[in-house]
């Protein structure tokens, strides 16, 4: 088995005449953590749409764990093990946290009684806790409805589901841009956990600090390409934000842009 | 931020954001509204409404008053147990009353005994085989017609898109037609002697109560009640985690309509008769049930026991304005009150539940 979790090639979408992501060649390998950085419309969340098949690319050719994948829909990649935690959160309000973790693929007793088969409370009850312990999520009182939490526990809850279920890869789209201070320092600390347990992860974010925080390396979108692609280690916020405006453009993407 | 908590990052345990169950405010309620009534009657007609305050008898309460409050609410209860799943989906259904018409004429013309031979006769639609069948064909043919319906309902809400207060008002229509139409407005009369028990005596009751803990079952400890509440509380989130929401929401209104269905079955039976005119209203009073019973119309929050107490609160307060000697009209207005009291304390408890999240 290679090292690489995910590889996309040529990956290309056109909204009609607007091309809004062309040609991205991109590669994460197993236990990485790389950022996405942008400025608005330049082409990360196009990316991520294409990644996780809430959108159908134009054309070019994604791999995932070492199989070409063609996502019908975000439950495919979600099957596949692709977790995303999106900017707006997939939790319904009126149920509580092991609820909305095993929202559609519950543990259940007695299948044979079909849609009105028996929810084993217990076993589902028993993985919440693990999945928070494993994310370093500390939730008060696991029985109360999303409703009631703040949201900073949201956005948790919503992490905790990607590490209850063993996923391969993990997408963040701009976790904690509706956050607090500290609400904002318990997501990074996660994301710390995260990198610790070898989660592969990409995190789509405006966050300089965050990014520098968090990641092994940079990837840089302008107006739909990428023209950057940079080691943590080897670069610097001004740097960056160099990329971003287009006062610089990385060598290998020369006349790309 | 108190430093009462073990959490990292500020996030504390709010001791005041701790859930009080909404039932126990409804059943509070009940208490409240039955308390009024007996001092009411204390005062203006010198009885209570529930004890018994007949030395004759060697009993606590007044049976007799409580048996009736039950059974005037059972069989319009048992719809609105469907009803309470329909609105927890964030949905509606406006036909059930005509749906009950519907499959009252239809089932009544399967449960008629032979020896009859008024005009209104089935003899004439079906010819004599279709009278003295065994007691399981009008029930099946009752439970049939309102699963029809539920279907339709549940196939234009979940795959036309069609808003359920339109579709299910399009079906209440069409359905008090087919009632009106299948006789031609003429009532069904004369059941066999079986058909004639399922709704006899205190039936309705064990019927109803029976269904009412099944229900409760279903909808806290399977998928089925797990989706159910889900939809309403977030479609969105329902469909991303891979919950087929459409065949979901068809399950739900033919079990409304299903359960529609028993209660014209109950109801011809109990009444030895089907008219057209049936059900009328029914739907509005099982909403109302729901609603009283702190189901709420924005979806997502509910239960069957709040319905059952909702229906005892309409049943206690029927029952109050005619032992206080009251008109009828003074009832309707009240349960108008209470109505749109129940549905603004909803709208007041969600906003103050967004302001502090």
């Amino acid at each position: 088995m290679s090292d690489t979790i995910l590889e996309t090639k040529g990956l290309t979408k056109h909204y009609g005449g607007v091309h809004a992501l062309e040609d991205a060649d991109f590669v994460l390998k197993h236990g990485e953590h790389v950022a996405i950085m942008g400025d608005n419309g330049a082409g990360k969340s196009t990316f991520v749409r294409q990644i996780t098949g809430v959108e159908q690319r134009t054309r070019g050719t994604v791999v995932f764990d070492g199989k070409e994948v063609n996502f019908g829909g975000p439950l495919d990649a979600r099957e596949a093990g692709i977790e995303t935690v999106f900017q707006t959160l997939a939790l319904a309000d009126d149920l509580n946290v092991p609820d909305n973790l095993f929202l559609g693929r519950e543990k259940t007793k007695f299948d044979w009684l079909g849609p009105f088969r028996f929810l084993d409370y217990k076993a589902m009850r028993d993985d919440t806790l693990k999945g928070l312990v494993k994310t370093g999520v500390k939730i008060p009182n696991i029985k109360n409805t999303i409703a009631n939490m703040s949201g900073g526990q949201r956005q948790c809850v919503a992490i905790a589901r990607t590490a209850t279920f063993a996923s391969k890869l993990t997408i963040m789209d701009e976790p904690t841009a509706a956050l607090g201070v500290q609400e904002t320092a318990q997501v990074e600390n996660i994301v710390r956990t995260l990198k610790d347990q070898g989660e592969s992860l990409i995190l789509v974010s405006h966050n300089m600090r965050q990014v520098f925080d968090l990641v092994d390396r940079i990837i840089v979108f302008r107006r739909g390409r990428i023209v950057a692609n940079l080691n943590k280690e080897d670069t610097d916020g001004q740097d960056v934000v160099a990329y971003i405006t287009g006062a610089k453009t990385g060598a290998e993407y020369e006349g790309a842009a | 931020m108190s430093d009462n908590s073990d959490s990292v990052g500020g996030l504390t345990f709010d001791k005041s954001k701790r859930q009080w169950p909404n039932e126990l405010n409804v059943f509070g309620a009940l208490i409240l509204i039955i308390i009024i009534f007996e001092v009411l009657g204390a005062i203006f007609v010198g009885q209570s409404l529930l004890f018994d305050t007949n030395d004759r008898f060697d009993s606590i309460f007044n049976e007799a008053r409580l048996r009736i409050i039950i059974i005037q609410v059972a069989i319009i209860g048992i719809i609105a147990i469907g009803v309470t799943q329909v609105i927890i989906t964030a949905g509606i259904d406006l036909s059930s009353g005509s749906v009950v018409g519907a499959a009252a004429m239809i089932a009544m013309s399967f449960a008629q005994v032979a020896t009859v031979n008024g005009a209104p006769n089935p003899k004439a639609i079906f010819g004599e085989w279709a009278l003295d069948l065994p007691v399981i064909v009008p029930v099946f043919v009752g439970l049939a017609v309102g699963f029809a319906a539920g279907l339709i309902n549940g196939i234009l809400v979940a795959y036309s898109r069609i808003p359920p207060f339109i579709a299910t008002l399009g079906m209440m229509l069409f359905a008090r037609g087919v009632a009106q139409w299948w006789s031609l407005g003429n009532p069904v009369s004369f059941p066999t002697e079986s058909y004639a028990k399922i709704g006899a005596g205190m039936m309705p009751v064990i019927i109803f109560l029976s269904l009412a803990v099944l229900f409760h079952i279903i909808m806290n400890y399977t998928v089925y009640g797990k989706h159910t509440y889900a939809i309403g509380s977030n479609e969105q989130a329902a469909r991303m985690s891979g919950i087929n929401v459409p065949r979901h929401l068809v399950l739900v209104y033919v079990i409304a309509g299903m359960l529609a269905g028993l209660a014209a079955v109950i109801l011809t039976s109990k009444n030895l008769t089907a008219q057209s005119g049936m059900g009328l209203t029914y739907e509005l009073e099982a909403i109302a049930m729901a609603v009283i019973g702190g189901v709420s119309l924005f979806g997502g929050r509910g239960s069957i026991i709040g319905t059952v107490i909702g229906a005892l609160i309409i049943g206690v307060i029927t029952s109050g304005f005619t032992f206080l000697r009251l008109g009828a009209f003074y009832q309707e207005m009240v349960l108008g009150m209470i109505i749109v009291g129940a549905v603004a304390l909803d709208q007041w408890q969600q906003q103050r539940a967004a302001a502090r999240a």
